[in-house]
């Protein structure tokens, strides 16, 4: 498989390489090339594990958006059973970068809803490269109210660049959409639990973000801005966006330590795309775990600690 | 000094932050729309709005507060608190440094100010944002200026309205300020089920952030002329669409033809109108709705009355 490795990856990529040279010789003296190659992934295996031990913010950012990292629509099969896909917020259109509908958990039903990016060229425009526009909002609202009707967690999965920028999202009320969420959210009478598997872009994130807890993979990143927008606005160059990655703390660890998320889901080595099923199934046994411990509090209390939650966020001092 | 500063005390002065302007620009001031050099004098007193060609030019937080609210009472809502720098951010500059030179440009602790008065003697909780404050951001000390206002209103049964300008969430306090839109969109959601207004006030700019939540939640939205109010910013869409973008696209009389606000209204007859608007949302007797019970059982009581002397 072909893993597109990244520039920090390199050493592993050269490894990778050597290994695969190998078994395309390996006739002959074949003990001799197994125990090689056996030795030679050992030895990656370890690179690996340094390389990865300690990331920069900014190449977390670079995995958070890796090519081949699992979106929505790769861990819906492998984590829930009898997805039923809905479409459309009734209103305007079906946004193919929200993805949503209902699913079992286990013996649970749940809504699942998240932001869907593409894997080719023309997936990626289909979805539009997992940015949303207000009618992907407006869906994913109808499938909150539907999933409180009928008494069902709701589990969200956030990987956005952000909201989508442009003209006609405007025009039919991108802010407006965003915000109504917001507003929403914060009393919806049935459990949330959002997990940052990617990008948490800011706004456009959030808005399918308000929840009872709030879990990130382990190389995600989640932010007000991307870090090149940072850079851009703050250092007049998004060259700078590495210097901006480090500077928001948007990886999982540094918002753990600020008291922001829950829990950090940890990854497989190498990163999620590496083993897609293993980061399902420890996917999976955190989400069943939350919701067992959201399972039967009352809608009043529920929603009274959300409120707490909510109102808690943010640093300030109070003179006097 | 006007005749109102001389009688208060100094502390008192100092904690509600109003009725000083800034530092006078020199007696002319040339309108950016028209060009027109209009006598400054004549400007203060026409609210910034250029008498020639109705330009609404950008005012502070302190001196909208000032000429919206009643003379008195005032009472500044969560004065004491002040930004952190939790993230030791630093981009060309330290986030501390670029705090202080706000406070010190603009003489506001932070980017919205709240003052608790009067509206045509109607109790009130009005909020402004200071867009040359770090330009208007929503950082931590925004979102919870907002949240006490809010609870203010919950708990006094006032209206609230609130005065937007600002370019949205503050980078410089990243997670931190993306979730003050989460914590101002709950405050709002708690106080409408407690059927009491909220009255957002749309000034240019409002942007981003701070537009995709409290600014777009109210129940009365109105926007000043012209002003710019949107998510992404013009320049953002016009390098993502590559296209030049339509005219007046993201003002004030765009988002009205588009159904985003509800009214445009001339910054000089704001008072009457949200006054007006306020009445008549607080001023009608429970007699309809979830409250409306014990009223209408009352009358039927009445009705029984009646009936049984008919009877």
């Amino acid at each position: 498989m072909d893993l597109n490795f990244l520039d920090f990856e390199q050493p592993i990529a050269e490894l990778a390489a050597k290994i695969d040279e190998l078994r395309h010789v390996g006739v002959g003296d074949e003990i001799d090339i197994n125990d090689e190659i056996a030795r030679l992934q050992k030895k990656s295996e370890k690179l690996t594990e340094s390389i990865f031990s300690s990331l920069s913010p900014w190449q977390t950012a670079q995995l958070a958006r890796h090519p081949q990292r699992p979106y929505p629509l790769d861990y819906i099969p492998r984590i829930f059973a009898g997805f039923e896909e809905l479409h459309g917020d009734r209103m305007y259109a079906d946004d193919h970068a929200i993805v949503g509908g209902l699913a079992r958990l286990e013996e649970r039903t749940v809504m699942v809803l998240g932001h869907q990016k593409g894997r080719d060229t023309n997936e990626k425009v289909y979805r539009n490269f997992g940015m949303p526009r207000p009618e992907g909002y407006r869906k994913a609202l109808r499938l909150m109210r539907m999933a409180e009707r009928f008494h069902i967690p709701l589990i969200t999965m956030i990987d956005t660049p952000g909201a989508y920028p442009g003209v006609g999202a405007e025009e039919r009320g991108q802010s407006e959409a965003i915000a109504h969420n917001l507003y929403v959210m914060a009393q919806l009478e049935t459990p949330i639990v959002s997990t940052v598997i990617g990008e948490g872009g800011s706004g456009g994130a959030l808005a399918i973000g308000v929840c009872d807890r709030l879990l990130m993979l382990q190389y995600a990143t989640y932010s007000v801005i991307s870090p090149e927008g940072c850079a851009s606005i703050l250092w007049k160059s998004s060259e700078r966006a590495a210097d901006a990655a480090e500077a928001m703390g948007m990886t999982a660890d540094r918002l753990q330590k600020l008291g922001l998320i829950d829990q950090i889901v940890p990854e497989p080595l190498g990163g999620a795309h590496r083993d897609v099923d293993r980061m399902a199934q420890t996917l999976k046994h955190a989400l069943v775990k939350e919701l067992d411990e959201l399972s039967g509090l009352s809608s009043d209390v529920l929603i009274e600690e959300r409120y707490d939650r909510l109102m808690k966020q943010g640093k300030f001092q109070q003179q006097g | 000094m006007n005749w109102f500063d001389k009688i208060l005390p100094p502390k008192i002065k100092s904690s509600t932050g109003l009725g000083k302007r800034g530092v006078p620009e020199g007696l002319w001031t040339k309108c950016p729309q028209c060009s027109a050099v209009l006598y400054r004098a004549e400007l203060d007193r026409n609210l910034d709005v250029c008498p020639k060609c109705d330009y609404h030019m950008r005012i502070e937080a302190a001196r909208r507060l000032d000429v919206f609210l009643d003379r008195e009472p005032r009472e500044e809502i969560a004065a004491d608190l002040r930004p952190v720098d939790s993230l030791k951010f630093r981009d060309s500059r330290k986030y501390k440094d670029r705090l202080s030179e706000a406070q010190k440009k603009t003489g506001q602790s932070e980017a919205l100010l709240v003052v608790k008065g009067a509206l045509k003697q109607t109790p009130i909780v009005v909020a402004a944002f200071e867009f040359e404050f770090m330009g208007g951001s929503m950082g931590s000390v925004v979102g919870e200026r907002f949240v006490r206002a809010v609870t203010i209103c919950v708990e006094q049964h006032m209206p609230l309205v609130c005065f937007c300008a600002s370019g949205g969430a503050r980078m410089q306090e990243a997670l931190f300020s993306l979730m003050q839109m989460a914590k101002t969109s709950a405050a709002l959601t708690r106080m409408g089920q407690h059927g009491i207004p909220f009255v957002s006030v749309l000034t240019d700019p409002t942007m981003g952030g701070v537009s995709a939540s409290l600014a777009m939640l109210g129940d009365v939205i109105i926007a000043e002329p012209n002003a710019l109010v949107g998510f992404a910013g013009p320049r953002v869409i016009e390098q993502t669409v590559r296209e030049t973008l339509p005219e007046g696209f993201q003002r004030s009389e765009f988002l009205l033809e588009h159904g985003a606000i509800d009214l445009i209204v001339d910054r000089r007859e704001l008072r009457d109108r949200i006054h007006a608007l306020v009445s008549m949302l607080m001023g009608a007797p429970r007699e309809f709705g979830r409250d409306a019970k014990a009223e209408a059982a009352g009358r039927q009581e009445t009705l029984r009355d009646v009936e049984d002397v008919a009877g």
